[in-house]
């Protein structure tokens, strides 16, 4: 306690084969290491608990520069040992007391690793975003304003407005359905998909509505066969955006004893 | 060291879009701070313990405009958005349903009956009909 460190957890890998942490930097500059107990190994590092006590994170998790750095530190450590073996990333800002805690839980939640780790075996995420123009998909709109032209301009601007809401809401409606083809398809190539939600433009940068935000979890011998589709999909029409491999971030799950 | 230990068997064409880098930070951040395991018990701080409020609402504010203007209501059905605690999401959920039944009971007395029956079906809405029912023929 009086230390004033606390052990922050990245990834969890299994033992054997699992790469060697030395010269990889976590968050806040922190050298990484491994602890490793019954068959498995965690990735950590020790932190400051006056930058890393929840005290400090409640302000600091405010500070969007603070958060980009540390969350593309954590992403760095996950990614290097997620790339060279099957690995379980851990949540952001996940501090322990110490390393003892951390062997403790690797041995305490081991079958619950073993399983998430099997799961994700020799599969890898990839990331799948949809994007709809709604300027492109709102065309009927201008036919509708046009009908309502002639009686005055109120009314005009009235059903203008209404049209507009319309022909918006049909071309939602459109590019949903389109999503919602497009993941069933990717998921059935993959071993297992999930729907995230839409990232807001500030995060995508973009201006277009992201309709579909999928994760697919696909088998190494079928990833040609998921670009494949990707490629398909992409030309049957709509923007496709491929990422990855990441690291199996939608799919690593424990499944709590107890839980459903 | 570690950085490009990227096994042999599994370089991947930089063709397909994909390639570990560069990941943009909305990427990033969605899965860091929205998937990966979290662990409870024996830790000294984690994401729950932190309220994300702030940085959350900060990081949607935009859509949620763009979208209300649109006449869309997708966020109305995000967990992320209507909040994370899904108890309090259902515990507003018994709330409504009780609410429902008082009103309901405004015009006869209530029974103690259907008042048991429904207290125990959280999700089928099948058996608050029969006991309104019953109300209503008694």
């Amino acid at each position: 306690m009086t230390g004033e460190a606390g052990t922050y957890l990245y990834v969890v890998a299994r033992d054997s084969g699992a790469p060697s942490p030395d010269g990889l930097t976590g968050v806040a500059g922190t050298p990484v290491r491994a602890v490793a107990r019954a068959g498995l190994v965690a990735y950590v590092s020790t932190v400051p608990l006056s930058q890393f006590g929840e005290e400090p994170l409640q302000r600091s998790m405010e500070d969007l520069d603070w958060l980009d750095e540390t969350a593309r530190a954590h992403h760095h450590v996950v990614e290097a040992v997620a790339s060279a073996v099957p690995a379980v990333p851990v949540r952001l800002v996940t501090v322990y007391s110490g390393d003892e805690q951390v062997a403790g839980l690797l041995e305490d939640r081991h079958d619950a690793f073993r399983q998430a780790l099997e799961r994700i075996t020799g599969r890898q995420e990839w990331g799948v975003k949809v994007y709809a123009d709604p300027a492109e998909q709102a065309e009927p709109a201008a036919a509708q304003d046009r009908a309502g032209a002639a009686t005055g301009p109120g009314a005009a601007y009235l059903r203008k407005r209404q049209a507009g809401l319309r022909s918006r809401e049909e071309a939602w409606r459109r590019a949903s359905v389109r999503a919602e083809q497009v993941h069933e398809r990717l998921a059935s190539v993959a071993v297992a998909g999930r729907r995230h939600r839409a990232q807001d433009p500030q995060l995508s940068g973009r201006k277009e509505w992201m309709v579909l935000n999928g994760a697919y979890l696909v088998d190494e011998e079928r990833h040609a066969e998921f670009v494949r589709a990707v490629d398909e999909l992409r030309r049957e029409g709509g923007e496709l955006e491929l990422t990855g491999p990441w690291a199996p971030y939608s799919f690593a799950t424990l499944d709590e004893a107890g839980e459903p | 060291m570690m950085e490009p230990a990227r096994p042999a068997g599994r370089a991947y064409p930089s063709s397909t879009g994909g390639g570990r880098e560069p990941a943009n930070l909305g990427d990033i951040l969605e899965r860091v701070l929205d998937r990966g395991v979290i662990i409870a018990g024996d830790i000294r701080v984690n994401l729950l313990d932190i309220e994300l409020l702030t940085i959350k609402l900060r990081l949607v504010v935009a859509s949620v405009d763009t979208a209300k203007e649109m006449g869309i209501d997708w966020w109305e059905h995000d967990p992320w958005l209507t909040g994370k605690d899904r108890g309090l999401e259902e515990e507003n959920r018994r709330l409504r349903r009780r609410l429902a039944a008082l009103e309901e009971g405004r015009s006869a007395p209530p029974s103690i009956e259907g008042h048991v029956e429904e207290e125990d079906d959280d999700v089928e809405p099948a058996p608050r009909r029969r006991a309104g029912r019953r109300r209503d023929d008694g």
